[in-house]
């Protein structure tokens, strides 16, 4: 964020506003748009994107959760009445969107540990100097750069119940299989995704991890400190601004949950056990036709995003 | 926690051995990095073998196939099922679109913010910077409404690609790029008197060419690979990307192919393969300087 501070402070210095009486008047052309006003048009194209594709539909969200919003013809004018927290109060009463909540809960609990510890120890693994590094690397990143479809596809197979992996457990294989469990379904979709994302995460970890002074861990194991307590004591708090980055990313992530709860387990099954709140608000807002309650349904979703990351900041910060 | 500080012994190296003995422990992590590794590439190596299988065969005797067993038959399956041919154009359409607004829009933004001073430059930058934290789960319905509905563009590729036409990743790419250029090569061109315009196209656009390959290379995975955004958009067939038409086959499973498991993995072969070419071959545009560029700004 510093960087941007520094940014507006140079551009305002920069930009010569009538400073104190000591400076000259700028001329009414520089104080206008600045040394090279055609910057303004550079970016024009940009802004006016955001503000059709990203700012506005934003606003439209928050406006039609508050409203009766429903799909009409198209050019035809219907009254859309404001509703005030008639949505909030149909969705929060609705035990499936609870159930939903509560499913992506599970999610989180298991998918974000296991990433954070996952990338972390792996990039330390890999920041030495070992042979097959390279392809270490490539081989954790390749599943990143894969369509979820495509390795959807392969997972289904591995955990089907006369799949490759239950044929390998044998007698030990699950009852019922995994994906049809409701007990293992999220679990298995939590893990598909941290394995997923993971090489994301290391590279994350990685770059981070060049910029720990090497002294810091020369000096430690001059003390003789051993390789856990160099990990726990140096490494963990070095990556820390970067731990906070894997934590919101890996959330946010997760909190986008669809094409795996759709394909995998046939659209949230068994049972809604794997129903996201985004699947949800797919079925909700465009096969049943309540944008309205999906709007709502997004709008509390992004709310508790909020409060989990800065609840991050907090625990990351004050450790 | 008990913490172990117990001095170890050190290596007492015998001045015959080069190299040094690797210590056992690195050893240890390195064969756990190994057995990772295969856990990571194991489903690929399963979904191309399963693609080539004339019989599926889920046992684990299928992950070593007989020879005899192997042909692109299940290619010819699929791509009588969703026509390959067709949605590879389809997806191919909707990344290069994405890719050339975003090299465009991006390159601009970013050399604005590099390299020029005008009015309303900060608030620019934190507004490029917002934009990464709104969440794509709160613009779907309104985006749909507004795309789909109003603007009847459903089924079409501008449809598609609107949403994914800007990229923070890229103004930052562009952005870092052009900050590291030197900045009396500017001066001197302002110097000798040439416009704004003829800087972007004489000094500037000759020299980006790396930044322009990272960008084209790092927008290239998400349209190619995304779901969710053209499964609403489209519902005609032909008009469908591959991630699309694949993932309709796998829920709908065609129960009316003889091997839905090698057809299935067929066409996960060929959505996966060119985004997976593209990284190997270019690893090293898609290290860390990228994403950090793309993280710290």
């Amino acid at each position: 964020m510093s960087s941007i501070k520094s940014e507006t402070l140079r551009s305002r210095r920069t930009a010569g506003t009538a400073g104190g009486a000591k400076k000259p008047r700028q001329p009414w052309r520089l104080r206008l748009g600045g040394h090279q006003p055609i910057g303004m048009v550079f970016v024009s194209p940009y802004l006016l994107y955001l503000a059709a594709i990203f700012v506005y539909p934003l606003g439209f969200a928050v406006w039609m959760s508050f409203h009766d919003y429903f799909f009409a013809a198209p050019g035809v004018e219907v009254e859309r009445p404001f509703v005030g927290l008639d949505n909030y109060t149909s969705v929060l009463t609705d035990p499936d969107v609870w159930r939903s909540f509560y499913n992506i809960a599970v999610f989180l609990v298991i998918n974000v540990p296991l990433t954070v510890v996952g990338s972390l120890v792996l990039a330390t693994a890999l920041n030495r100097k070992l042979p097959l590094r390279s392809f270490f690397r490539t081989a954790y990143y390749i599943p990143y750069v894969t369509a979820s479809v495509a390795v959807v596809g392969v997972w289904m197979f591995l955990f089907n119940s006369d799949g490759l992996v239950n044929r390998a457990l044998g007698p030990l294989a699950p009852e019922p299989s995994w994906l049809v469990n409701s007990h293992l379904a999220m679990p298995v979709v939590a893990v598909f995704v941290a394995w997923k994302q993971l090489g994301f995460f290391v590279v994350l970890y990685l770059s981070a991890l060049q910029n720990v002074p090497n002294e810091l861990y020369e000096s430690a194991a001059l003390d003789g400190a051993g390789r856990l307590r160099i990990f726990r004591s140096i490494t963990v708090p070095a990556v820390r601004p970067a731990t906070l980055l894997v934590l919101i990313l890996a959330t946010i992530t997760g909190a986008n949950l669809f094409t795996e709860p759709y394909l995998l387990t046939s659209g949230g099954g068994p049972d809604g056990a794997t129903t996201s709140p985004v699947l949800l608000m797919y079925q909700r807002g465009l096969q049943q036709g309540h944008p309205d309650e999906a709007a709502a349904i997004g709008v509390i979703l992004v709310v508790l995003i909020t409060a989990i990351s800065l609840i991050y900041r907090r625990l990351v910060e004050r450790d | 926690m008990t913490t172990d500080v117990a001095a170890r012994p050190t290596d007492e190296r015998r001045a015959t051995e080069h190299p040094p003995p690797a210590r056992p422990r690195t050893v240890w992590s390195w064969i756990a990095l190994l057995i990772g590794a295969f856990a990571f590439l194991f489903p690929f190596y399963y979904m191309i073998i399963g693609s080539l299988q004339k019989e599926p065969d889920s046992g684990p005797s299928g992950a070593f196939p007989n020879p005899a067993n192997l042909g692109l038959h299940n290619y010819a399956a699929i791509d009588s099922a969703i026509s390959l041919g067709r949605s590879l154009v389809n997806s191919g359409i909707f990344t290069g679109g994405v890719i050339i607004c975003t090299t465009v829009f991006g390159l601009l933004a970013g050399y604005a913010l590099a390299r020029l001073q005008f009015r309303g430059r900060g608030s620019t930058f934190a507004l490029v910077l917002l934009v990464q934290v709104v969440p794509f789960q709160l613009l779907l319905i309104p985006l749909y409404v507004l795309i789909v509905r109003d603007y009847g563009l459903a089924d079409s590729y501008l449809g598609m690609i609107l949403p994914f036409a800007i990229n923070t990743s890229a103004v930052f790419i562009f952005r870092q790029f052009f900050l590291q250029l030197p900045a009396a090569m500017f001066e001197a061109a302002r110097m000798d008197g040439a416009s704004e315009l003829q800087i972007l196209f004489r000094v500037a656009l000759p020299l980006c060419k790396p930044a322009v390959l990272s960008v084209v290379l790092l927008s290239f995975t998400g349209p190619w690979n995304e779901f969710l955004w053209p499964f609403l958009v489209t519902k005609d067939q032909d008009m469908q990307p591959l991630a699309v038409s694949l993932a309709n086959y796998i829920s709908t499973v065609a129960a009316a192919a003889a091997n839905p498991f090698g057809a299935i993995l067929a066409g996960a072969c060929v959505l996966a393969a060119p985004a997976v070419a593209l990284y190997i071959i270019f690893q090293s545009r898609f290290n860390s300087t990228d994403i950090d560029s793309a993280t710290k700004g």
